[in-house]
């Protein structure tokens, strides 16, 4: 994420396939299997550069696992994945993955380091990529990066046991911007936050990656979320990525998953209310 | 690959201009910002003219530059705009807090405290721990329905039948080691014969047991610190306090009567695993042949020693039990406590089964069972 990158606008999302620069994120035919239960199978997708995408489905359709798998901690079965144009897949050692430096992930529970402070959780990636930056910097960079997600200052002499569910994300969100990275994984980001917390946790996300152009790949059940923003999403469902668009493009769609989920009651309220949101905002 | 970030100075009025050139990234900023820290000339401005590339870390050093000196930032691209102006919204002006150690000679004066008030008030959690027990264990005895059967016989299996094969293995070397070494001391006097006596005695009185609490110790007690520990951490046992399972029913009284119930009986498994591996030793190099070393243990070791045994296994169980779940139990913050506690479980189980056993040691002599 530089400024000359951020400069670019992102790339307007069409129909016709990205080109190969535009795409930060290229699985193809990507086979994962847990014994003979069957996760993914023959599953493609594309992420492009600058973009916010959703990955939604039902539960047990795969979407951590693609993640793990895209971020190297799973080894797929088959297929191959690309990232920034670097094969992951090709890579066996974790070590090799030089392109680690360039993506943050938030986990689910935050996933922070038990026995470190916040600080010392956001400094962790520093210290192991550059070591040459001073203690003082260092400080200061912690700092800043727990205030730009919305945390007070004070937050970051404090333990992860001493922090609610919300500000653990936040942390996270803190660690995971650590090293200024292109690629942003989200798994789950809002799942247990008040309404309240979850609405400033969207706007935090889209406001980041307006500043910082970040391209960011969220795995939500927030219906919310996705309508406010989400550029694109992506449908997980009978082991492959059905269909990926923008949510009219999927309604327009007849495939009864995305329909019942976009239409189901939770649907319905949460399409009105983004409605309401975008008439007031006109 | 980007160009390596650099500064000059042109000076005047009213201060010198800072000049940045190249890619201010995290991944090059390392050494420069150590010599602009050196800067003591006053700035008036920040050129970031010939910056070819920014991000937040190189958009927050110009943030911090210009709030200490007061400089202006100009000629920035929109990019690095946009970067410094949302570092300026979130900076509340604070410094960034550290962790400030204490000076060492304060420190240890401090830690030495903190440890001889946590012992204190650890005397106290365990005496509330053990009357929660005994509590409990009187509600199981009112109500047995509510004896958990399935857990108990679960951790009977983990604590007792798994050890069989390490339990059996150690005792019988250990066997093989005392006649050995005895022997070859005897010998001198011409009294191998008393091999017997040495490898009885010992075995069923003190090695049997002994050895057993310190292997179930390591194998059972760190376990039960570990297990509840984790379980602590995940929630899981306020999850069953929820549902209305008390965990000192459901968790802590099956690891302790299991334990319990199998100390004594690893404890004679171990000592006559010791005997026979006495036993073998005499048939091979002493020259005694194996049914009559058995044979005469029975005549030369005192039914006493038997019950010395025995008598200890439960206790040292009860010790090794209590401590495993006792620090299981206490576990709150975070990964490394599980690992702390299960550490203090295992030393605390093992120093306090030898200390014990020199009592009994003692207190056995004196009432005659010597």
């Amino acid at each position: 994420m530089t400024a000359s990158e951020i400069d670019t606008p992102p790339a307007e999302p069409t129909d016709a396939a990205a080109s190969p620069d535009d795409c930060l994120i290229r699985v193809r035919g990507l086979r994962n299997e847990f014994g003979s239960y069957v996760v993914h199978d023959n599953l493609d997708l594309d992420v492009r550069r600058g973009e916010i995408i959703g990955v939604v489905g039902g539960s047990g359709t795969g979407k951590s696992v693609l993640m793990r798998s895209i971020i190297g901690l799973q080894i797929p079965d088959a297929g191959t994945i690309e990232v920034l144009g670097q094969s992951i897949t090709a890579v066996r050692d974790d070590a090799d993955i030089a392109i680690r430096s360039h993506w943050g992930v938030l986990f689910q529970g935050g996933a922070l380091f038990s026995t470190l402070t916040v600080a010392e959780n956001v400094e962790v990636p520093l210290r192991e990529f550059y070591p040459e930056i001073s203690e003082e910097l260092l400080a200061e960079i912690a700092h800043f990066k727990v205030l730009l997600t919305g945390l007070p200052g004070d937050a970051t002499l404090k333990y992860p046991s001493e922090l609610s569910g919300g500000m653990r994300k936040r942390a996270g969100l803190a660690r995971a911007l650590a090293l200024d990275p292109e690629l942003l994984f989200l798994d789950e980001p809002t799942a247990g936050l008040d309404p309240i917390g979850a609405a400033a946790f969207d706007q935090l996300i889209k406001g980041l990656q307006q500043t910082l152009g970040l391209t960011v790949f969220l795995i939500t059940h927030d219906l919310d979320t996705l309508h406010e923003i989400c550029d694109r999403v992506a449908v997980l469902a009978d082991r492959q990525v059905i269909a990926v668009g923008t949510i009219p493009e999927l309604l327009a769609l007849d495939h009864p998953w995305i329909q019942e989920y976009f239409n189901g009651p939770r649907g319905r309220a949460a399409t009105a209310a983004w409605h309401r949101a975008s008439e007031r905002t006109a | 690959m980007s160009t390596k970030p650099d500064f000059t100075l042109t000076p005047g009025e009213g201060g010198d201009t800072l000049v940045l050139t190249g890619a201010m990234l995290v991944s090059t900023l390392g050494a420069l910002d150590v010599r602009l820290r050196a800067i003591t000339t006053p700035i008036a401005q920040i050129d970031l003219a010939g910056v070819d590339a920014i991000d937040t870390v190189g958009a927050w050093i110009c943030c911090r530059l210009s709030r200490d000196t007061g400089a202006a930032i100009v000629h920035a691209g929109d990019g690095a705009q946009r970067l410094i102006d949302a570092l300026h919204r979130v900076d509340d002006g604070h410094e960034a807090q550290t962790v400030r150690l204490l000076p060492v000679w304060l420190r240890v004066p401090a830690n030495t405290g903190d440890t001889v008030v946590g012992l204190l008030s650890g005397a106290v959690r365990v005496l509330g721990f053990v009357g929660q027990m005994v509590i409990a264990a009187g509600t199981l005895l009112r109500h047995p329905s509510r004896i958990r059967g399935k857990a108990l016989t679960h951790q009977m299996e983990l604590v007792g039948v798994n050890a069989l094969g390490i339990i059996g293995l150690m005792s019988f070397l250990v066997g093989i080691v005392i006649a050995q070494q005895g022997a070859v001391e005897l010998q001198q006097f011409g009294a191998e014969v008393y091999t017997i006596n040495l490898v009885g005695r010992l075995t069923l009185r003190e090695l049997g047991i002994l050895m057993t609490a310190i292997m179930v110790a390591g194998r059972s007690g760190s376990a039960f610190a570990a297990e509840l520990g984790t379980m602590k951490l995940t929630e899981e046992v306020d999850a069953m306090r929820t549902i209305g399972v008390a965990p000192m029913e459901a968790l802590v009284l099956p690891r302790v009567v299991a334990t319990v119930v199998m100390m004594p009986l690893l404890g004679v498994y171990s000592a006559v695993m010791g005997i026979i591996g006495g036993a073998f030793l005499g048939q091979v190099s002493l020259g005694i042949p194996f049914f009559t070393f058995l044979t005469r243990i029975r005549l030369v070791v005192p039914t006493y020693d038997v019950w010395v045994g025995l008598i200890k296994g439960p206790v040292f169980g009860l010790i090794v039990a209590l401590a495993g779940c006792y620090q299981g139990m206490q576990v709150k913050a975070n990964a490394e406590e599980v690992g702390t506690r299960t550490t203090a479980a295992v030393v605390f189980a093992i120093f306090t089964v030898i200390v014990l056993d020199a009592f009994f040691a003692v207190f056995f002599t004196e009432v005659g069972w010597g």
